[in-house]
């Protein structure tokens, strides 16, 4: 066996076994870590088909957990004119950007929970102000323009500000695009494929950086390897719920 | 009512980057000592490449005591103070299981900042208001503790002045060191020979940084595996130097040490006669008291300081070792900021790297080139890497190039450029100042309703004269290197919480402006010892992490070899 081959086999050692040494003595696994999102109260089944667009991805196993109907369509919108499906391909609306910021309102993104709700309907009352209907009843055109008054905090209604409201969005659509799939938003990878970011690897060769965006993706999630899987499969699972230890 | 714990021969308040070295050369020694650490264990499992947990999610900093006690910031004592972040995270092995791993040595001048300023321009270069001293010792008296850390956590790196031999590929303006590092520094990479390729035709002198991380096998680990989520991700592979996978095991080993974890310290107790007797702490709904032949604080700067200020007591009413009034003072936060940022016409090969992946410059830091017709002292390393993610890719800049920041314009522009901007590290010379310190928060309070830590403190212009002049040298390296455009970002202002902390209890040689003595032991409190960058009282310009770990050495073996007199 070459070193480099004595070294691989090492770190696949460490990979496929961390209950070895990397565990220290006496130190317990932490546990599982919360990052599922919280289910939280008024959840309500998305079950509107979507209209007038062409993507393909599937929105059937998405409930809403935190978001209402109206403020999900709306803020579905904003995403879409945010990141569009266009000529260059799909955008936030088939990485399911508003899936991913509706979880994390019920999770890491609970403290803006509040600025969303008040936020979303302010823009809607100003869409029928200026457009005589809700924001993502107007054609792109309208949406864009409202969208660009709420930038340049033009908008009244929105917390803590249209302006900061706005960036705030932009960043959560970013995050929920471009996001490990776990979380609920890069649907089938279409965030990395767009960035071409050849995906997650756990250990990348000189060869594959010389490759960089040419390298063959990889689609696959953090916690497709199992590695980072919240449970090994050797512990028993009858007496491994309890948190904590150390 | 506190549960009396038996007495053990030292605690270490916090079981991180510098606790956990010190514990090392304590446990082989054979002295008994126990470890409080206000975080629990992680393993591996814990360390998914997963930006968004990482960053956004902040895990798993967001639900720590640390995070409960984040300290308010004010740029100066006429301003209202606002809460800051706190930027470090509670664990076995602490931050060091999430940091960048940038090992440095300090260079010898930042050990001498006063009189070698003195000597080269005079006495009126010394920047008005500035407490800067030199520090106890020289560079020399660290080497051999440098040397240890090296060695034992396991850096790899070049030199660049082997026993007195300047080496080209390492950084010939290093203090001489008798060994070179134990293996060698991480693997260039096609942006980095672009970068290093440029700066030689500038004459400068290129050199790969080195780095907390393991290059090929050592003591058991394996090397890094380049997958790219280093930057605030611990290692899966465990190839990052962190003290948990190192001095920590190492010191359990010995069966001298052990490891309290979710203690959360309130409390350093003093005797009748002004020695330390313990500390106070509490675990879970529990408290505890946990008596000491003598105390080493090891939290990050902030906890050190605040932990002297809430330790009030007859003898020091002012809080511990504070009769001088010297706790808190001579803080500040690194100049990093006021980065540089560039584009490039082509792909630069970055999504597989990390940020301790890079090149360096150390031409324009420290004294290394004539201040005479300059008005600032010290200077920048300016440091490039390769670490890139695809959620920050796409927050990128757009450099003006489109008329909005989102829209299929800007989608187009970063579907092109996504792996073709980066962004400088600038490292800055920093110094203490009369203006700026640590006290306590008269109104904010932390989770358990004791006052948070109250930073007031503001960059001066010794440090804004340094940002402009090495976002100027930064703009000809990245040029050099073809970038098609470059932004130059703010010099900066208010210091923020920060990573790289320093002061508050510095060490020196004059009993009336510094806390502790030329070993790490407070002044007035002879079995109490400080560890990490809180006894710094400059910074160079570079990570400080190493040599807080070389000074906790030391500190660690000087109580060894001085155990009668110390712990009495």
């Amino acid at each position: 066996m070459s070193e480099e081959d004595k070294t691989d086999k090492i770190a696949q050692d460490h990979l496929s076994d961390p209950s070895r040494r990397s565990l220290l003595k006496g130190a317990g696994l932490m546990g599982a870590a919360a990052v599922g999102a919280a289910a939280t109260g008024n959840v309500i089944a998305a079950d509107s088909p979507p209209k007038e667009n062409s993507f393909k991805t599937s929105v059937h196993s998405e409930a809403l957990e935190v978001l209402t109907a109206v403020e999900a369509e709306t803020l579905e919108s904003i995403c879409d004119c945010l990141i569009p499906s266009d000529e260059d391909g799909p955008g936030a609306k088939e990485a399911r950007a508003v899936h991913y910021i509706d979880k994390s309102l019920a999770s890491h993104n609970l403290s803006v929970r509040q600025n969303y709700m008040i936020s979303l309907s302010a823009i809607n009352d100003f869409s029928r102000e200026v457009g005589g209907d809700v924001f993502y009843r107007l054609d792109r055109q309208h949406q864009n323009s409202i969208l660009e008054a709420v930038e340049a905090n033009e908008v009244p209604g929105l917390v803590p500000s249209a302006a900061d409201f706005f960036s705030m969005v932009r960043s959560h659509t970013i995050d929920g695009t471009f996001c490990d799939p776990y979380y609920g938003g890069n649907r089938n990878f279409v965030g990395w494929d767009l960035l071409r970011y050849p995906g997650i690897r756990l250990g990348a060769s000189e060869a594959d950086v010389l490759k960089g965006s040419r390298l063959a993706p990889t689609h696959k999630s953090a916690y497709d390897h199992d590695t980072y899987t919240k449970l090994a499969g050797d512990i028993d699972t009858s007496g491994a719920s309890s948190v904590g230890g150390g | 009512m506190a549960t009396r714990l038996a007495k053990t021969d030292v605690v270490i308040v916090g079981m991180g980057a510098t606790g956990g070295v010190a514990a090392l050369p304590l446990t082989n020694a054979g002295l008994k000592v126990i470890g409080l650490e206000a975080g629990g264990w992680l393993s591996p499992r814990d360390f998914a490449p997963d930006e968004l947990r990482n960053g956004s999610r902040n895990w798993p900093q967001s639900i720590q005591k640390a995070a409960q006690e984040a300290p308010t910031v004010r740029p100066s004592s006429d301003k209202e103070s606002k809460q800051g972040g706190h930027p470090m995270m509670n664990a076995v092995g602490g931050t060091s299981m999430h940091y960048w791993a940038q090992s440095w040595r300090l260079n010898p001048w930042d050990f001498s900042v006063v009189t070698e300023t003195r000597n080269r321009y005079g006495v009126d270069r010394i920047p008005s208001g500035s407490t800067v001293e030199d520090w106890p010792f020289g560079y020399d008296e660290l080497e051999p503790y440098y040397e240890k850390i090296e060695y034992t956590v396991g850096v790899s790196g070049q030199a660049g002045n082997l026993q007195g031999k300047k080496i080209s590929g390492g950084n010939i303006f290093e203090g001489e060191r008798r060994r070179d590092y134990p293996m060698k520094p991480l693997r260039s990479s096609p942006f980095t020979t672009q970068m290093d390729t440029a700066a030689r035709r500038l004459n400068w002198d290129p050199f790969q940084g080195p780095a907390a991380i393991t290059t090929e096998l050592f003591d058991g680990r394996p090397p890094c595996q380049y997958h790219g989520f280093c930057n605030k991700g611990g290692c899966h592979v465990q190839a990052k130097s962190s003290t948990a996978v190192t001095a920590i095991p190492k010191a359990l080993d010995t069966g001298n040490l052990e490891v309290v974890t979710f203690a959360r310290v309130t409390e350093i107790v003093v005797d009748d006669s002004g020695r330390v007797s313990g500390v106070n702490y509490l675990k879970g709904n529990e408290s505890f008291f946990q008596p000491a032949e003598v105390v080493l604080l090891a939290s990050y700067a902030y906890e050190n300081v605040r932990l002297l200020q809430l330790s009030k007591s007859p003898a020091f009413p002012n809080g511990l070792a504070n009769n001088s009034g010297q706790v808190g003072r001579h803080y500040f936060s690194h100049h990093q900021g006021a980065p540089v940022t560039a584009l490039f016409e082509r792909d630069l090969h970055n999504w597989y790297g990390l940020p301790a992946q890079g090149v360096a410059i150390d031409n324009w830091a420290d004294d290394n080139f004539d201040h005479s017709q300059l008005n600032f002292i010290g200077g920048a390393n300016l440091w490039v890497h390769t670490d890139r993610r695809p959620i920050s890719a796409a927050k990128m800049s757009t450099f003006g190039k489109t008329s909005s920041a989102w829209g299929s314009d800007w989608k187009s522009f970063i579907m092109k450029n996504a792996d073709r901007t980066n962004t400088a590290y600038i490292q800055k010379t920093t110094l203490p100042y009369e203006s700026n310190f640590l006290d306590l928060d008269p109104v904010v309070k932390d989770s358990i309703g004791l006052p948070v830590t109250r930073i007031t403190a503001q960059y001066h212009e010794n440090e804004k004269r340094i940002a402009a002049y090495a976002q100027d040298k930064m703009e000809q390296w990245y040029k050099e290197a073809g970038a098609i455009e470059v932004i130059k970002h703010g010099l900066g202002h208010a210091m923020e919480a920060s990573t790289h902390a320093y002061g508050g209890a510095r060490m020196g040689l004059n009993a009336e402006t510094n806390v502790v003595n030329q070993w790490g032991f407070a002044h007035e409190v002879p079995n109490l010892g400080v560890l990490g960058a809180a006894v710094m009282g400059t910074s160079g310009s570079r990570n400080p992490t190493l040599t807080a770990q070389a000074l906790a050495w030391r500190t660690a073996e000087h109580l060894v070899s001085s155990w009668q007199s110390i712990a009495g």
